[in-house]
């Protein structure tokens, strides 16, 4: 396998580079992070770093004058040195990687943002030959002192041997991605926890933390991130609302009930409420595209397809695979699908094609007992369908009032794409389709 | 003789180690007093180092500009003769100009300037040889601020004609043709500059795969690309491996990966380091311990060798070789004899390159951070965005922030342009106050200044931090 090195973009403005200069030559072997040409614009010079370890073919000499995104090199992956070549920077890419895009992509005119880089954690990064005494300054060995430290804990980077004071704070720095583990480091100073320490601090200089069991301190996972970030840009980005309404569910809960066992031995899956939802969502959208487009820009994309993702919470985070085609597919293979998919989670086997491409969301709260909430977009869609728990509440129903199994279901839309009028009507058509299930066969 | 031979701190050398050390003594009421062998002060920075080679940067640069630039701001000179001799005679006059303002600094302290070379001769005691007369002086500290010495390259022995070191190079009675430079750290790419501009063909051999090895990678590489375009060659992870000197020019055999080649120059400068110059000082015979790699002085933590009244700083000492750190162990070591707490961060140390654009750094380089594990962010902002630049002309180059990805905390600075020198003074300054990429950022510059442009880095690292 070989990957494409392309001229990467600059900024809007930009629609050619001169290639200045190869830092590497043709049929060489090059590491992921490492820099292979240098492009100069009238407005920027960038250096472009290898995506991938493998073998460089470069296609375009330098001092060639390129247009933005042309393939000026390769680089096979499958090439190998005789001896494996060492990573540049194990794990630290992949977290890294994100950034950089953004970054690349706000290059744009003015100042270039490099990398943002992730390095690996402090532990093995030995570097100078550690002597076995460094030599600690006074200003040093009171920060040392203060913070609870032990010279040897750090590896000195000053000349000769010298544990300089921004070592101490550099080893700090790092220490946030690895706390909670040694709370008896931190609480040398604090008298009350341990007297029997001992006291390296002279009383005027006593710093007392928290104690450690009151707050715990943990990076985010990278997936824990990316829904954060996620989450606050379908907060910041979009005009959210929220519109409700009440299901009766007692004709749907009615044919469940009677074809339950057939159909579990026809199609050996149970039959859902789910697949009810998916098709009366299906229908609703083909009346109503919008909430089945996005906003890109200035224009709005319609879609010809109807790909519906269903939000699953799974033990590291919420996912949202997606079923294609859900107007297409019949409840059977609705339900297998979904099944599918949460075995696919349980496994751990979900890949980033089973979560790309969706164009409207479901989201069932019901499963944990939610009365009702409001759904937050998985943008750039202009629309999801909340769910939430059926319960048996008085209603009236021709002038009486009657016992009936309810749902109040809700639909967040992007305001600036759909109307109130047309999230409205989405909702009375899923109200319409699930309380008379028919209408989904015949489609009205 | 002042006095009667007897003093708090002997200092020997008068560079910018010695010299600032004998002042800082002197302040805290210390008798002091400073040996000098050469018949002037200041050491190798005044006479044979920073100075003349930036008095000859200053000119050449000058040069340069009216024969390459000028055009371009409307201002056309009939012809542009260069008067060697006198361009020579300026620099002599800013050297000797400084040399006396550093004498008579010592002079107005009250410290006993003492001539001849001095050697450690027992318990407290420093013999001092002048004119084959010799003193002996006593003193409760000494401080050994002697400097360096030009490492010589075996295959090139120094002539001091042909194959010369730094101190030659800047007295040159005409243009070579074409200079030979051995050696691409500060010195060879400063004075290969110098000649360059003065229109000598410049070849800088290099062993490294890259020039200036002390800078970012990014600095270094772009450093090459525009001093290329200036004119000067470079010949990477190259070696010499032999040299024929003749009466008119000298052929360098070259080692480019196992590539033979050759090059005929006519003079040749070698700048492959300096080392610690510790010889005659008698150090041996005290059991004063050096480095048997570098031959550094080995001191701990208060300047101070294994013999507890000898101290020793700068050159000497392990730690970049530059004036402004030795200054900085001048004074320390001085504070620890008064019984202050006196030391030097090394963080925040800065450095230079005077090529034009200049080059200066500051803390952390993209690759240490990297080595040392420690996750970072870094950002940069070419001169391009800076309006004074643009006014200038001098567009070339950048400022590249780097700063810890968790705390935003500045682990480092990189300049490559216009005024980097002096702009790395208050990235220094920010360094050594701890300050985050924000509040460096938020600092409020003139404008329009290049400084801006150190603003902006920051800020993008900042806002680069914010997508993690």
């Amino acid at each position: 396998m070989q990957i494409e090195v392309k001229v990467p973009e600059v900024g809007e403005s930009v629609q050619e580079a001169l290639l200045v200069q190869w830092y590497r030559r043709d049929g060489d072997m090059v590491r992921k992070g490492e820099i292979l040409f240098i492009i100069e614009t009238d407005k920027v010079t960038l250096e472009v770093s290898a995506d991938a370890d493998g073998m460089l073919k470069i296609l375009v000499p330098e001092g060639q004058t390129v247009r933005i995104g042309t393939v000026v090199a390769t680089i096979d992956l499958e090439a190998r040195e005789a001896k494996p070549l060492p990573t540049l920077q194990p794990e630290a890419e992949k977290t890294g990687e994100a950034v950089e895009k953004a970054a690349e992509r706000e290059a744009a005119a003015g100042p270039v943002p490099i990398s943002p880089v992730h390095a690996p954690s402090p532990s093995g990064a030995g570097t100078a030959e550690a002597s076995p005494r460094p030599i600690v300054s006074e200003s040093v060995k009171e920060l040392l002192a203060e913070r609870g430290l032990d010279a040897a804990q750090i590896i000195p980077g000053g000349p000769g041997g010298r544990l300089t004071r921004g070592d101490v704070l550099a080893f700090l720095d790092e220490r946030g991605h690895e706390t909670t583990g040694k709370p008896a480091e931190r609480t040398v100073t604090e008298p009350a926890v341990m007297p029997e320490a001992p006291r390296r601090v002279p009383p005027r200089r006593q710093v007392v933390f928290a104690p450690e069991e009151l707050t715990v301190r943990k990076p985010m996972t990278p997936i824990r991130r990316r829904i954060a970030d996620h989450m606050l840009q379908a907060r910041l980005n979009t005009a959210m609302l929220t519109t409700f309404n009440e299901i009766d569910m007692s004709r749907l809960q009615e044919i469940r009930k009677q074809f339950r066992d057939l159909f579990q031995k026809k199609h050996s899956v149970s039959l859902g409420i789910m697949s009810f939802f998916l098709k009366a969502a299906a229908v609703a959208l083909k009346e109503l595209p919008e909430l089945n487009a996005f906003i890109e820009g200035h224009e709005i994309v319609y879609h010809n397809y109807i790909h519906i993702g269903v939000a699953v919470g799974a033990e590291r985070g919420l996912v949202v695979p997606v079923i294609r085609d859900v107007d297409k597919l019949g409840f059977a293979d609705l339900e297998k699908a979904i099944v599918d998919h949460v075995r696919k989670i349980g496994e751990n086997r979900l890949e980033m094609s089973d979560l790309e491409g969706g164009t409207f969301t479901i989201s069932n709260g019901g499963v944990y007992g939610s009365l009702m909430s409001t759904p937050i977009l998985n943008s750039p869609q202009s629309g999801i369908l909340g769910l939430h728990k059926i319960e048996e509440r008085p209603v009236v129903v021709g002038g009486r009032i009657v016992i009936r199994p309810m749902m109040y279901v809700a639909l967040s839309y992007d305001h600036r794409i759909v109307d109130g009028r047309e999230a409205v009507t989405f909702l009375k058509r899923i109200k319409e389709c699930i309380e008379n299930p028919e209408r989904i066969m015949v489609e009205i | 003789m002042a006095g009667d031979g007897k003093y708090d701190v002997i200092v020997v050398g008068s560079g910018p180690g010695g010299y600032v050390a004998c002042l800082r003594a002197a302040e805290l009421g210390l008798r002091a007093a400073c040996v000098e062998k050469s018949d002037r002060v200041g050491g190798a920075c005044l006479n044979v180092g920073c100075i003349p080679s930036k008095a000859l940067l200053e000119s050449s640069r000058f040069f340069y500009l009216a024969r390459k630039r000028f055009q371009e701001h409307g201002i056309v000179l009939d012809d542009q003769v260069l008067d060697l001799p006198v361009m020579m005679a300026r620099k002599s006059e800013v050297v000797r100009g400084l040399v006396d303002n550093v004498r008579k600094l010592l002079e107005n302290a009250g410290v006993a300037l003492i001539r001849g070379t001095a050697r450690l001769a027992g318990e407290r005691r420093v013999e001092v040889t002048r004119d084959g007369e010799k003193t002996v002086l006593e003193a409760d500290a000494v401080v050994l601020a002697t400097g360096g010495e030009p490492v010589p390259v075996p295959s090139l022995p120094f002539d001091g004609r042909r194959i010369v070191s730094s101190t030659e190079v800047l007295d040159f009675d005409r243009v070579p043709e074409h200079l030979a430079v051995v050696g691409g750290g500060t010195i060879g790419l400063e004075l290969g500059s110098v000649w360059s501009r003065l229109g000598a063909r410049v070849t800088v051999i290099e062993m490294m795969p890259g020039i200036a090895a002390v800078a970012d990678g990014q600095v270094s590489r772009t450093l090459e690309r525009l001093l290329s375009r200036q004119g000067l060659e470079f010949r990477l992870r190259t070696k010499v491996t032999g040299a024929e000197v003749t009466d008119e020019q000298v052929v360098l055999t070259l080692d480019t990966q196992g590539k033979e080649d050759s090059i005929a120059c006519d003079r040749v400068l070698v700048a492959v380091g300096r080392k610690p110059f510790t010889g005659g000082l008698g150090l041996e015979a005290l059991g004063i311990g050096t480095d048997p790699r570098t031959g550094h002085v080995l001191v701990d933590e208060r300047y101070r060798t294994g013999v507890a009244w000898i101290y020793a700083v700068g050159d000497l000492v392990p730690g970049p070789m530059l004036a402004h750190k030795a200054s900085a162990e001048g004074i320390a070591a001085v504070e620890c004899i008064a019984g202050l707490p006196g030391e030097v961060n090394y963080d925040t140390i800065p450095s230079v390159i005077y090529t034009s654009p200049e080059v200066a750094g500051v803390g952390l380089t993209e690759e240490q951070a990297r080595e040392r594990g420690l996750s970072f962010v870094a950002g940069s902002c070419p001169f391009t965005g800076s309006a004074r630049a643009r006014c200038m002309g001098d567009t070339d180059g950048f400022v590249k922030v780097i700063a810890h990805g968790r705390t935003g905390r500045l682990l480092g600075v990189h300049i490559i342009g216009p005024e980097a020198s002096e702009l790395i003074g208050e990235c220094a300054g920010a360094l050594e106050r701890n300050a985050t990429a924000e509040e460096f950022a938020r600092v409020v510059r003139a404008h329009p200044t290049l400084s801006e442009a150190v603003r902006d880095a920051a800020l993008i690292v900042q806002s680069s931090r914010k997508h993690e």
